[in-house]
Order: structure tokens, then C-alpha cells, then sequence
């Protein structure tokens, strides 16, 4: 089954670190950092890789700071070759 | 500094240096910041709505590309710099006047799509009068109404749209409608008259309520260019700062407070009352 991935990028000198992303985020991903932006404000960074690339975070943003990719990426689908498959099954074919 | 913090720390960086994956790149774009939204900070205080709607705007008029054929009228609130943030031709209204200076575009110009964007202070109290007549006229712009319940810009006074018992600098104690007046939905009264054709509220306290109210916009431009009357979009906002409360707090305070006195939803639509 085809898996989508996503990733975003925070734009960490527009951010005020209101929280609101990490409150719309379906999957947990964004935190808080212990660091502060030239603003002053502790920041919004992406901290686990489970993204789906839903876009909510960026809906929610005040600041407009958030950009999102999205990709769908192969997962382990595999095309069944009949060559393969007779071979699995153990069939032999005349020819 | 203990030591899970450390490990976080370390975390923080690790996730820092690996920005850059694979997914990140031009053709996997799926949401970006509009081109019309300026590249400045704004001004709003963490949490706003205000910075929600400037964006949703200019997505609008990105996709509608009308770019150049936008003219807005910023109010005297706390958007009185909206100018500053939206790369479309702007003017400046005095208190409250928003929407009869936007009459008056229009009328000179109506070929153009004109919007004007006001606060709760701005169009529903000192501006009452220029916004029914505007409405009442039935000109062919569209209004957008940042209802937050309370004056933002000067310090968190009462609004004639703060909730009953709700506390503001100028009441304390909580409003009390027997000698403060109920709180006015103004939304409601100019559904009412014969000039709007669309009257909507919308808020932007959830993704799926900034879809909805995205929608109402762009729904408010395109019949603007049929002609047929006044549109209107309420945006029931927050304030995190002069409701005091964190942002995340002050949009559980408008879910739980603001809504079940404003609910969302169409008024009135073209097609007939809903």
C-alpha cells in the first residue's frame, strides 16, 4: 500500500511560539523548544518523524510561518509476476 | 540542567540537522504561504486570529488571482496596519467608516473587487450607522467582521458584542445586561435588510473551521462579481491577551462561550434564506 510521508519546515523567526500547531497536530509531532528566536519567544520545532503532511498545523498559523511537503512514497507493494508466483507454488509448466 | 533535559536538547539538535530530507523540495509543496501575504512579522500578539484571516485573504485572492484587482480598506483597530501585510491596493478609514469609504470605491471604480476588514469596535459600535446604511444600500462589497467580544487595540474594553457576564477593563464584575445592554449580534440585524445577499459566520479556531471560513470568502468575492447586494462574513476570533489567557485556553473559552451564543453557519444565502 502506497504511503504518504510528509514533512514541514518552521519558520522559526516568525514564530511566537503560540502553540497552536502542536494543539492542531493529529499526530504529536511538534513540541516546544527550549531555545528563543530573536523575537524572544520559545519556538515551534518538528521533533518526531511521523508527519503525514495534513496541513493543519499550517491552517492554524497566525503567522503564516509553515510550509508543508507532502510525498507518497512506495510502501512493500509488489507486483505478483506469474513467473513468480508458479515458482512459489511449486508449478511446473509445459511448454 | 538534569539529565532528560540534556537528552532532549540533543534531540532538538538532532531533529535541527536532519531538516533537510528527501521530502523537501519545490514539487512536494503542498501548503505554503501565500505571495500576496507580505514577508513581515506582524504585530498581532501569539495566537491571534487576525494573522489567520490576513492569510486566508490572501490565499483567496491568489487563487482567484485578483491580485491587481483588490482594493482594500483597513479599519482603526487592532488590524489598522493590515496595509502593511497584504501586497494589494489599500486605503486607510477613519474610525468605523471602513465600509462607506469602501461605498465610495466601489462606486467610482466598479469594475474592481473591494473588501473592507473591521474588528467588533470598529463596525458593530462606532460604525453601526455607515455599516446598516452601507448594508441597507445593498453596495456591492464585501465586509469582513473580526468579532473577538472586546476592544483589542486600546486595552481590552467592553464591546458591544462582549458576552453577558463577561469581564473587560470597563466591566469588572461582568457585563450585566440590565444596565449594559445585551450583547449586540450585528450579524444577525443585517441579514434582515433587503441589501445583503450573503450573510455568513465562520471562525478560525480549528483547521477545519479556517477550510470553512476560506470558503466564505472566496464565496463572498466571486458574487461580488455578479452584483446582487452586500456580502458579509463574520469571523468569530479570539484575544488571547485581554481575555487573558493562553492561546490555546482562549480557543477553548471561544468554543465553549462565543459559539453557543454565535453559531456558526449561513444566514442568509442568494438563493433564499437559510
Amino acid at each position: 500500500m502506497a504511503k504518504v510521508k510528509g514533512d514541514i519546515i518552521i519558520d522559526i523567526e516568525k514564530c511566537k511560539g503560540c502553540e497552536l500547531c502542536i494543539e492542531a497536530c493529529s499526530q504529536g509531532s511538534l513540541e516546544r523548544s527550549r531555545q528563543v528566536n530573536n523575537k524572544g519567544y520559545l519556538y515551534i520545532v518538528k521533533v518526531q518523524d511521523n508527519c503525514t503532511g495534513c496541513t493543519n498545523c499550517a491552517l492554524v498559523c497566525p503567522e503564516g510561518g509553515i510550509t508543508v511537503y507532502r510525498k507518497t512514497v512506495d510502501g512493500k507493494k509488489q507486483i505478483a509476476k506469474i513467473d513468480n508466483v508458479n515458482q512459489d507454488m511449486n508449478i511446473e509448466v509445459n511448454e | 540542567m538534569n539529565e532528560k533535559a540534556l537528552i532532549d536538547d540533543e534531540h532538538f539538535e538532532h531533529t535541527l540537522r536532519s531538516e533537510h530530507t528527501e521530502i523537501i523540495s519545490p514539487e512536494n509543496i503542498v501548503y505554503e504561504k501565500p505571495g500576496t501575504l507580505l514577508d513581515v512579522d506582524m504585530h498581532y500578539c501569539p495566537g491571534c486570529g487576525h494573522g489567520v484571516v490576513h492569510r486566508l485573504l490572501a490565499e483567496v485572492i491568489d487563487e482567484m488571482e485578483i491580485q491587481s484587482e483588490v482594493i482594500g480598506v483597513a479599519p482603526v483597530g487592532c488590524s489598522v496596519l493590515a496595509y502593511n501585510y497584504l501586497n494589494i491596493d489599500m486605503s486607510e478609514a477613519a474610525h468605523g467608516r471602513a465600509s462607506a469609504a469602501a461605498t465610495g470605491i466601489k462606486r467610482v471604480l466598479p469594475e474592481k473587487y473591494v473588501f473592507s476588514y473591521q474588528g467588533d469596535g470598529d463596525l458593530a459600535a462606532i460604525g453601526t450607522g455607515e455599516t446598516i446604511h452601507t448594508c441597507n444600500r445593498g453596495e456591492n462589497i464585501l465586509i469582513i467582521f473580526i468579532n473577538n467580544g472586546i476592544y483589542g487595540m486600546t486595552g481590552g474594553q467592553m464591546a458591544p458584542t462582549t458576552l453577558e457576564g463577561m469581564k473587560s477593563t470597563t466591566s469588572p464584575f461582568g457585563r450585566n445586561v440590565s444596565t449594559m445592554g445585551a450583547p449586540l449580534k450585528i450579524t444577525e440585524l443585517v441579514a434582515q435588510l433587503p441589501g445583503t445577499q450573503y450573510v455568513t459566520r465562520q471562525s478560525v479556531h480549528k483547521p477545519g473551521n479556517v477550510r470553512k471560513a476560506k470558503k466564505a470568502i472566496q464565496k463572498g468575492f466571486e458574487l461580488q462579481k455578479q452584483g446582487g447586494g452586500t456580502c458579509f462574513v463574520e469571523i468569530v476570533s479570539n484575544c488571547p491577551s485581554n481575555w487573558k489567557m493562553t492561546p490555546i485556553e482562549s480557543n477553548h473559552w471561544l468554543e465553549d462561550n462565543m459559539l453557543p451564543f454565535y453559531p456558526l453557519g449561513d444566514i442568509k444565502t442568494p438563493n433564499g434564506r437559510k
